[in-house]
């Protein structure tokens, strides 16, 4: 790319993919925009009119809206930290050859593989439900009341259920960081007279900080949009337990028809994720160069 | 205080036997070096001793206290790894204030300790550095003063030097005779350098496929090598061997002489042969000569000796300087 004529080919050439790609990302969030300026009920179409700001503040005064925020909140909060913790923990020990090393890794991968509405409706049926789950039958064994997670416990199942197949990711990325950690560190380490506790504090999670930022960041950006978990199991219920942003704007839009509240729905949840992207910048982006 | 006794030491990575037994007494405030080809055990035998391993038999004593089953921790030995083995994500500083903080020793000691490793080995204005920011030879220093501050028993070093440049490393050589010669704790140094080994030790041992085939100090080993494997690694260039009827007049199966014993003549002289390439250095003159049996042989001249490619040449070895080895190689 030294000379000029090659520079301005070049830009040439990027312009086709780059303009696609304005056009993928700018076309659907001007048509949101748009939309949720509309009084637009597809139950209704011919009495589409202009709305104004109607949207926003019906949106934001439904009751469910602040339940949904939070929702969503302790969903993402919740899954990261099982993720993380148990993800460490896990690679921790798959990282120690051990016999049938490569069968297990690929077992622990393997959940990442099931589809999102395959593994909660096998959680929904098999493992959680109250008469034939696993966990009914687990704690009629030991002699007590079987518990009706998605009655009982709605938000926890929920996130439960992502947790078991975000584990997968959590626990590869942190794995392949553990093992770019020198060996001749730890050694020293040892010779220092650090025990296991130290090192793993003082050595062994400085090291993962960088992977534990990039399994957090990518993370969020997915379970904010958790969505699919939520319909096959509990649809957002009882009430609002389980209801998070994406499946309020999902019930605006697919059961009430309103396609102006969905829209700005999905304006609002955009502006707060991007709030979310800035906090997380601040507090862990630091770790990456 | 340091004095690091080997009894029967043997090693095995599952069947392969790296060290078959060895028998080592080092004293206190020895600087000891362990030397020899790559994969001869050498540093395996340093971490056996550090307790980075286990051994599979023998014992190893510490001041007369048997350690072989103790953590390295317990042992009270600091090492400098080749990798130097810094924590990346910590200041020179805490680096270097590490073991100390994991002994819980008081925060006016740690100071204490830190102050006075920086200012031996000239970190002081680095201390709040990342290692990342320094040089090689600086977190080679580093390293070691993480090890002083400790005030180990005896320091073990694994290979320092191989990572700095070549002049750097004649720096680091003397810097770490000097310290040596000012802390008067006994060090062992694994290296495959015979350079550093030679100007280094105290006692040199010669390590081959696990077995010690000489110890001595580097002149013993130089003056009157064992055997032919420790005859042609230490002095540089190596030995040179003649076999054949050369050593038959000498009443041995090979002789070794080495490059700075010949005598060179461009007129008369034992052997005969061809300069392949002439090393003019100024200070000396190598010549790499094959004699007229195929023998290649490398002689040194001190000064200028005018000879090219392509000349004729005689050698005469010096009287006295001649090494008789018999077939299996053993010194004569």
């Amino acid at each position: 790319m030294a000379t000029r004529q090659t520079q301005s080919l070049a830009r040439l050439m990027r312009a086709p993919a780059i303009i696609l790609l304005l056009i993928w990302m700018l076309v659907p969030l001007a048509m949101t925009l748009y939309y949720s300026f509309l009084n637009y009920n597809l139950l209704n179409p011919a009495g589409t009119s202009w709305a104004g700001w109607f949207n926003y503040s019906y949106f934001y005064t439904d009751p469910a809206f602040f339940d949904a925020v939070r929702n969503t909140l302790v969903l993402v909060l919740g899954v990261l930290t099982i993720t993380v913790v148990l993800g460490t923990a896990i690679a921790m020990l798959i990282d120690k050859p051990i016999f049938g090393q490569g069968i297990v890794r690929i077992l622990i991968i393997s959940p990442f593989f099931v589809m999102p509405p395959v593994a909660a409706l096998i959680w929904k049926n098999m493992i959680m439900h109250p008469s034939y789950g696993v966990f009914a039958d687990l704690a009629k064994f030991f002699g007590q009341a079987p518990i009706d997670w998605f009655a009982q416990y709605p938000l926890t199942s929920i996130i439960i259920i992502v947790a078991w197949q975000w584990l997968p990711f959590a626990t590869l990325i942190l794995l392949t960081a553990l093992q770019s950690l020198d060996g001749e560190q730890m050694e020293a380490a040892e010779m220092d007279g650090a025990g296991p506790v130290s090192r793993f504090i003082h050595l062994t999670l400085p090291h993962l900080s960088r992977a534990m930022t990039v399994v957090i960041l990518i993370q969020t950006i997915f379970l904010l949009g958790i969505y699919a978990e939520i319909l096959v199991t509990t649809n957002g219920g009882p009430g609002n337990a389980s209801t998070n942003l994406t499946y309020l704007i999902y019930r605006a839009a697919r059961l009430n028809f309103d396609i102006g509240g969905a829209a700005a729905g999905g304006i609002i949840a955009v502006i707060l994720a991007n709030f979310v992207a800035i906090f997380l910048m601040r507090a862990v982006g630091r770790n990456l160069d | 205080m340091g004095s690091i006794t080997l009894r029967n030491v043997r090693k095995a990575f599952g069947d392969i036997e790296v060290i078959p037994g060895v028998d080592l007494d080092i004293q206190d405030g020895e600087f000891v070096v362990f030397v020899g080809p790559s994969g001869c055990g050498k540093s395996t035998l340093l971490r056996l001793i550090a307790g980075l391993e286990d051994v599979s038999g023998g014992q190893i004593m510490i001041d007369g206290q048997d350690v072989t089953e103790h953590a390295p921790a317990r042992r009270g030995l600091a090492m400098v790894f080749q990798s130097y083995a810094l924590y990346p994500h910590m200041s020179v500083r805490k680096n270097i204030t590490f073991p100390l903080k994991m002994s819980r020793m008081d925060q006016d000691e740690q100071n204490r300790r830190v102050e006075h490793a920086a200012k031996i080995l000239n970190l002081t204005d680095y201390l709040d550095r990342k290692p990342g920011q320094l040089s090689g030879g600086q977190r080679q220093r580093v390293a070691i003063g993480r090890a002083i501050v400790r005030e180990p028993s005896a320091f073990l070093f694994d290979e320092p030097l191989s990572n700095l440049d070549a002049a750097l490393r004649v720096g680091m050589r003397v810097e770490i005779s000097e310290l040596h010669k000012k802390l008067a704790t006994t060090m062992i140094y694994v290296t495959h350098d015979q350079v550093e080994a030679m100007t280094m030790a105290d006692k040199i041992v010669v390590l081959r496929a696990g077995r010690v085939e000489q110890v001595g100090s580097p002149l013993e080993l130089y003056r009157s090598p064992a055997n032919r494997f420790v005859a042609g690694f230490i002095g540089s260039p190596n030995m040179n061997f003649l076999e054949g009827k050369a050593a038959a007049g000498h009443g041995a199966h090979a002789i070794g002489v080495r490059p700075e014993h010949f005598r060179m003549s461009l007129t008369e002289g034992a052997f005969a042969g061809t300069v392949g390439v002439a090393e003019h250095l100024g200070s000396d003159t190598f010549l790499h000569v094959d004699l007229d049996d195929g023998t290649h042989i490398i002689a040194r001249a001190e000064g200028e000796f005018a000879a090219r490619h392509g000349d004729r040449v005689w050698l005469t070895p010096e009287e006295g300087r001649i090494y008789r080895f018999d077939a299996e190689g053993l010194a004569i």
